[in-house]
């Protein structure tokens, strides 16, 4: 055993990137709630894509097995992380590519920055990226002087309109047509003030404005949906075609990954092509699938460097029921199914990850503490368990987490909260059947007649009437009625 | 066949109707119901909240009360699925192995109502009369989590008398989530908001379910509401008969009359 203590693997540092939210998630979804417009959009949205996405999934008789194999993979590669990263490391160095590991946001930061720096570029432009979403490399490029430009057009939106996103694939998912004209208008250089709020009118105005920046700009960053291990070679997955051109027209590519977007062989990639977008955008296939590897002379790109990145992902991978939040191929299906997310939307949640999926990785990526409410942000339903793509089992996460965050209160505080004392009370109550009895009897006794408890409880009463007392519980009847 | 009650602590403490009504209708197709009085709660509150170091407790009183029964039958789907999915959980993350498969055990002979009587008892036509407009919501747990699949609505659709009417969007949460309801109260009240609007477009007379729990919180909301629409559970309305009309005294959850 070796006398050096190693620690525990670091969470995602604060103070840099977008894992965390100002506010706890009950406040922050109060104001949500409270957006008409909002939440109609949010409805229309989710639900058109739940139906597209259901249909599709109905004609694949094996999807059960594809699902099962899905998840396989994907525990497969969490066993074995280090080795697959280390083979794709050799992989994509020798294809004549740069491989740099960056252990959290500060440092992935520094590198592409510094990397940037380098080409002499004063402008990037990025293939929509949760990563660096995540890692907030936009503002960290802005404050160095560069200007990043989103060619993804819901990332423009959002861009444009110094707005956050609200969904993983659909950023913009929180505005409508009309809005989303008025953000054209307001900030998009030389665009046509008779622009309608027509789909294509707008798609149009987005084109002609990032077709300049595809062709003059020389440095591009991407994202990765996943990187094969035994080849070096990076997928992006996505439907406009902006990203093909990020891909393909820069002199300089540069892709911040996840650790955990690594598989195993090319094989596998053939599970998750088809997995990912009947469970995300409800197509049979997404229009573009971009792969390369490596460099290849005279064609593309000819500097190209992946940037893995940790940032408290070695953490979730210590937690053996929290792992599989690893698991996650960033295809939103949970989103889409989720009563919580369709009502309060992405924001409410703070971080760049939103819905069921962001509720379990965002706290195990910045630890628990520091995300305490996002565990309880759910009803539990199971929905987006059944939705789940790669079968990630996010209510008993969830759970998970809550008693992870209640072990940890427990442990920082001399005093039990008073939801501890409650519950413990409650479970020795529980524990004793004549205690548990007579509790029984007094609160049917003292149940309040009328309409407001004291809090915590009064967050029940203020939409919901108490059931009023039975003049006996189960118990006293059958007792009542075996000695007779 | 003898069968084991597990009453849950809701319903032997608010909702003892559910419970009655799931003895009078066993007892009604010839089977003997046991109620081991030392049974309590099934620790799915405490495991939810996250303190399943006090649910362990109740782990170890429900397995030691139900072990020694052959079938257990409780009427509710949470309750049945926190026996079922969590229980060997809680024992396992105690490090306690012969308990965690104690109660895998007694995890495999216990079966929620509608299941018990599909699938062990071999029935759908209970004999019940029940005269009235009625919807179902079929509840996330005892669909997602112990999926009774159609069983209730077989059930439910040889009920003499009943007019059974379609919940749109039926598989959504109603929002209860136990402390969610509470610790997300707005959210939860947006979600109940929907499934109330939802169960008012069927003009139904009774919104049923196999869960007090999300009958508690859907009435709770219709209550409010002075909507005219009562929710009953499952059983009651199962053990109803022309005779008894043992359904027309219950549904305590209901607002007032219209």
């Amino acid at each position: 055993m070796t006398e050096t203590f190693l620690g525990m693997p670091a969470t995602a540092p604060a103070g840099v990137g977008n894992l965390r939210g100002d506010e706890p998630f009950p406040v922050a979804a109060r104001r949500a709630l409270a957006d008409a417009q909002l939440r109609r959009n949010l409805r229309h949205a989710t639900g058109t894509i739940r139906a597209k996405s259901a249909a599709v999934i109905g004609e694949v008789p094996d999807w059960p097995e594809l699902r099962a194999a899905g998840r396989a993979i994907k525990s497969d590669t969490m066993a074995r992380l280090p080795e697959l990263l280390e083979q794709l490391e050799a992989a994509v160095t020798a294809a004549g590519g740069t491989v740099h590991w960056a252990t959290d946001a500060v440092e992935a930061n520094r590198i592409v920055t510094d990397l940037v720096r380098a080409t002499g570029a004063d402008r990037v432009m990025k293939v929509k990226s949760m990563a660096t979403q995540e890692i907030g490399l936009n503002e960290a490029l802005e404050a160095a002087g560069i200007e990043p430009v989103e060619t993804d057009l819901a990332e423009l939106i959002v861009q444009l309109g110094r707005d956050r996103p609200s969904h993983i694939l659909v950023p913009a998912i929180h505005r409508n047509r009309a809005e989303i004209r008025e953000v054209f208008l307001r900030e998009m250089p030389g665009v046509d003030p008779a622009l309608t709020d027509e789909p294509a009118a707008l798609a149009a105005a987005a084109r002609r404005h990032l077709r300049a920046t595809f062709l003059s700009t020389k440095v591009a960053v991407s994202g990765a949906n996943f990187a094969v291990a035994e080849t070096g070679t990076l997928a992006v997955v996505e439907s406009e075609g902006n990203g093909r051109m990020c891909l393909t027209l820069p002199e300089t590519l540069i892709t911040v990954m996840g650790i955990e977007k690594v598989i195993p062989t090319w094989d596998d990639l053939g599970v998750f092509l088809q997995l990912l977008p009947r469970a995300s955008t409800g197509e049979r296939m997404n229009p573009y699938t971009s792969m390369w590897t490596g460099v290849t002379p005279g064609d593309g790109p000819q500097q190209v460097h992946l940037v893995l990145l940790d940032n408290g992902r070695s953490a979730v991978l210590a937690d053996e029921v929290g792992r599989q939040a690893l698991h996650c191929i960033r295809c939103s299906a949970c989103l889409n199914v989720c009563p919580v997310y369709e009502r309060t939307g992405g924001h409410a949640y703070g971080s760049v990850y939103p819905g069921p999926i962001g509720a379990v990785l965002s706290p195990q990526l910045t630890g628990v503490e520091e995300n305490a409410s996002l565990p309880y942000a759910s009803s539990l339903c199971g929905a987006c368990f059944d939705a789940c793509p790669v079968m990630i089992d996010i209510p008993s996460v969830l759970v998970h987490l809550r008693a992870r965050h209640v072990a940890e209160q427990r442990a920082a505080r001399r005093t039990p909260s008073a939801e501890a004392v409650a519950m413990a009370a409650a479970a020795y109550t529980m524990d004793h059947p004549r205690l548990y009895a007579a509790a029984q009897r007094a609160a049917g006794l003292g149940r309040i007649a009328g309409r407001a408890l004291p809090p915590p409880l009064n967050g029940w009463t203020a939409s919901r009437d108490v059931p009023a007392a039975p003049p006996q519980t189960f118990r006293q009847w059958w007792s009542e009625r075996s000695r007779s | 066949m003898r069968i084991a009650l597990f009453v849950t602590c809701l319903a032997d403490t608010l909702f003892p109707e559910a419970a009655k009504a799931t003895v009078r209708l066993l007892e009604r197709l010839g089977h003997q119901v046991l109620f081991p009085e030392e049974q309590t709660c099934c620790g799915q509150m405490h495991v939810n909240t996250g303190y399943p170091d006090d649910a362990l407790r109740l782990v170890r009183r429900h397995v030691r009360t139900f072990a020694p029964y052959d079938v257990v039958v409780a009427p509710s789907g949470s309750c049945v699925g926190s026996v079922r999915h969590q229980h060997a959980m809680v024992a396992r993350r105690a490090g306690d192995e012969r308990l965690a498969s104690l109660a895998e055990e007694v995890a495999r002979h216990t079966y929620e109502l509608s299941e018990l009587l599909v699938d062990v008892l071999g029935v759908t036509d209970v004999g019940a009369y029940y005269p009235h407009r009625v919807t179902y919501h079929p509840t996330c747990h005892s669909l997602r989590m112990i999926r009774v699949g159609d069983r209730p609505l077989r059930l439910l659709r040889e009920v003499r008398g009943l007019d059974l009417v379609e919940l749109p969007q039926a598989e959504q949460c109603c929002g209860f989530g136990g402390t969610f309801a509470v610790k997300n109260a707005d959210t939860s009240t947006a979600m109940l908001a929907d499934k109330m609007r939802h169960v008012l477009a069927t003009r139904a007379d009774v919104c049923t379910a196999g869960d007090a729990s999300c009958l508690m919180h859907i009435g709770g909301g219709l209550s409010r509401l002075r909507a005219g629409v009562r929710t009953v559970h499952l059983a009651e309305i199962l053990a109803s008969t022309e005779a008894g009309r043992a359904g027309e005294r219950t549904g305590r959850t209901e607002g007032v009359a219209r």
